[in-house]
């Protein structure tokens, strides 16, 4: 009985203690998505299971506003950024990790020390920046300035992968008369997927997040970015603040994200070049 | 199909030198072995050669032509890597079409050459696997066809069976031979393990510490070596070497006191040398015997019988530090702690001066080096 009981307790702490850190984890998911499902009145009473359901929320929040142009306008800054964090951090990388040079390390350091500034201490020096190449008010201007947020990780993590890559794979594609340029595209590339699909999402999930540098340098409605427009939601009132709008937005905002871990999530494999060197 | 000459040929990394002014010149259609110990530079030297490594000082010229500073696609060489190096996501057909699609070869080409090179090496069945759906042995066939589907005028390789178990190693060895004389390319061929050099080479390489130490058939190494770490260094098991002074130096030999007090008249040339000059006499394993102790040149305990069947290995403590071994019948009664006298004749055995240079052994006998001597 003793020795049975001492069996089972530490098991059951353990899952109490799973149980508490997941509640903690989960309930303000949950809690977002069950006010995105009520209105009116119900929005301000508590309770923890859904009562009414409806989609009046969902359909006023593209009613309201342009958010469905601002969803737009992340879609589009994200995927530009990615694209933007992936081709320079592929070629970066390739320098840093393969290519010997003198101040490689110094560089990798001023690399990882942009990442230390707080967005707010750059905030006014990007803002003259961006609007002295006129891309003030502009989606590009939003996702180069991403690229501050986005290109150190992305350069770190893919220069500590393709430094483990074996240094005869790349010999061998000299030996086969591939460029550098043809090596990074056909070669490494390929095996470079896990690292790529991991930094590109870390990269995705950045920029469509991101909030200050979308505030600050969108002007108009038709600009902002989705972080934006929902903290710029507004009730009928000034009084009022229409929480049921606002987690209907950010359910919606939320989603594509899961949505792009789900799909990628079979496409993180490691061990891609598992065999292919070794004996 | 070309030939390969250096000439003064150095690499420094940094402010390290590895390769010492190293000149060679390798015929075409040549199987050349680079052989040495770990570190000596042998990778190194075949990686000048590749073009992988930019050359600090000297000449290289493959065909006649110096291609120092030519990239390593428009040398005409191709690599064989010790980890095979082949591209994972590749199948074995597009790993060895790649180099080939880079060459802007037409899909037909492409297709007849590896088709052929697959035919060769056995591959036919494997062309739509991926590397990681492939045994060592395999892997390792891959990495061969890769090479020979661009049609080098030299074949590189960097200790290409090491990565393989010891029965497979030898079935591959035998292949890369016939390979060699169905393709009758140059080769250059990179291994530490001097069995490999002796069995599959025209002409062995004896590198040590970035220097060469003796260029020469695998016979012209095992009677002649030049100095004592190439005798050392081929042969297995290893040469025995004890020292000696020499007493008496006739026209046609050389008289040595051994440290057992016995004196041999060995017959070598005994120019350089002088009465009372310490020497190193060494002995193969396979050319001593254990004899009676009036016979004997010296005598020891015994310390390690090994049996390997169609021999044994009697190791034997001489008082030195070292063991010396003899190799016997495979049948040997001989017995742990057994007091031994060992034998050897004289014109087996080898005699090197203070500066470890051996002297010229002139009562060797054997057939096949004399003719091949005559022929060069
Ligand atoms: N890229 C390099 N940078 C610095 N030293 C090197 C480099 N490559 C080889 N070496 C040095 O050159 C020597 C010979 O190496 P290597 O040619 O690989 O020897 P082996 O193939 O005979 O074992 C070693 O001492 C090694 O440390
Ligand atoms: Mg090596």
């Amino acid at each position: 009985m003793n020795t049975k009981l001492r069996k089972i307790l530490p098991k059951a702490g353990f899952w109490l203690l799973v149980t508490v850190i997941v509640l903690f984890a989960v309930f303000p998911f949950y809690y977002a998505i069950l006010t995105s499902f009520e209105s009116g009145s119900g929005l301000f009473q508590v309770n923890y299971l859904p009562e009414s359901v409806t989609l009046a929320n969902y359909i006023s929040v593209f009613k309201g506003q342009a958010f469905g142009h601002n969803i737009f306008n992340s879609v589009f800054v994200s995927f530009m950024v990615v694209a933007l964090s992936l081709l320079l951090g592929v070629t970066a990388s390739y320098a840093l990790a393969r290519v010997k040079f003198a101040g490689r390390g110094l560089l990798l350091l001023t690399i990882l020390s942009v990442s230390m500034f707080p967005q707010v201490a750059v905030l006014s020096g990007m803002f003259e920046l961006i609007r002295g190449v006129g891309l003030y008010n502009n989606m590009f201007g939003l996702a180069i300035s991403y690229m501050m947020l986005t290109l150190p990780f992305t350069v770190w993590v893919l220069t500590a992968f393709m430094r483990e890559l074996p240094r005869e794979l790349e010999e061998a594609a000299v030996m086969d008369g591939a460029s550098p340029w043809i090596i990074i595209r056909r070669v490494f590339l390929p095996v470079m997927w896990p690292a790529m699909v991991t930094t590109g999402l870390l990269a995705f999930i950045a920029a469509w997040n991101e909030f200050l540098f979308a505030l600050t340098f969108t002007l108009t409605d038709d600009k902002r970015t989705v972080p934006v427009a929902i903290a710029l939601i507004s009730g009928a009132s000034q009084h009022e603040m229409p929480w049921g709008n606002i987690m209907a937005a950010s359910v919606i905002v939320t989603l594509p994200l899961i949505v792009l871990v789900l799909i990628f999530q079979r496409r993180i494999v490691s061990g891609l070049t598992a065999g292919a060197v070794k004996g | 199909m070309a030939n390969v000459v250096l000439k003064q040929v150095r690499k420094r990394f940094g402010p390290v030198e590895t390769i010492h002014g190293v000149d060679l010149d390798i015929r075409d259609g040549e199987f050349c072995v680079f052989v040495g110990p770990s570190g000596c530079g042998k990778s190194t030297l075949l990686r000048l050669i590749a073009g992988l490594e930019d050359i600090t000082d000297g000449e290289l010229s493959i065909g006649g032509d110096v291609v120092n500073d030519i990239a390593p696609k428009e040398r005409g060489v191709a690599m064989v890597f010790q980890s095979y190096a082949l591209y994972p996501h590749m199948s074995v057909f597009e790993n060895m079409a790649f180099g080939l699609d880079l060459a802007k070869h037409s899909k037909d080409e492409q297709k007849a050459r590896v088709m052929a090179a697959a035919k060769t090496l056995q591959l036919e069945n494997l062309l739509d696997r991926k590397p990681k759906e492939l045994s060592g042995g395999q892997r390792q066939r891959v990495a061969i066809g890769r090479a020979i589907v661009r049609k080098p005028r030299v074949f590189l390789f960097d200790e290409p069976l090491s990565n393989l178990d010891a029965a497979l190693r030898v079935q591959m060895r035998i292949e890369l031979a016939k390979l060699h004389e169905k393709l009758n390319t140059t080769m250059i061929y990179v291994t530490h393990d001097q069995v490999e050099a002796m069995t599959m080479a025209d002409k062995i390489v004896v590198l040590r510490d970035g220097r060469v130490e003796q260029v020469g058939t695998p016979l012209e190494l095992y009677h002649y070596p030049a100095n004592l770490f190439v005798a050392g260094f081929i042969g297995s098991p290893k040469m025995n070497f004890i020292s000696a002074n020499v007493a008496q130096i006739s026209q046609h030999s050389v008289t040595v006191k051994l440290e057992s007090g016995k004196e041999v008249s060995l017959p070598v040339d005994g120019s350089g040398l002088a009465p009372a000059d310490r020497v190193t006499v060494g002995i193969r394993p396979e050319h001593c015997s254990i004899a009676d102790q009036d016979t004997a040149l010296f005598t020891g305990t015994v310390e390690v019988v090994e049996h390997l069947g169609e021999a044994g290995l009697v190791y034997v403590r001489t008082g030195s530090d070292d063991l010396f071994v003899v190799r016997v019948a495979g049948d040997t009664a001989i017995k742990n702690g057994e007091t031994v006298g060992v034998a050897a004749a004289e014109q087996d055995c080898y005699v090197f001066d203070g500066a470890d240079m051996a002297k010229r052994r002139l009562a060797v006998d054997n057939a096949p080096l004399k003719a091949q001597m005559t022929l060069n």
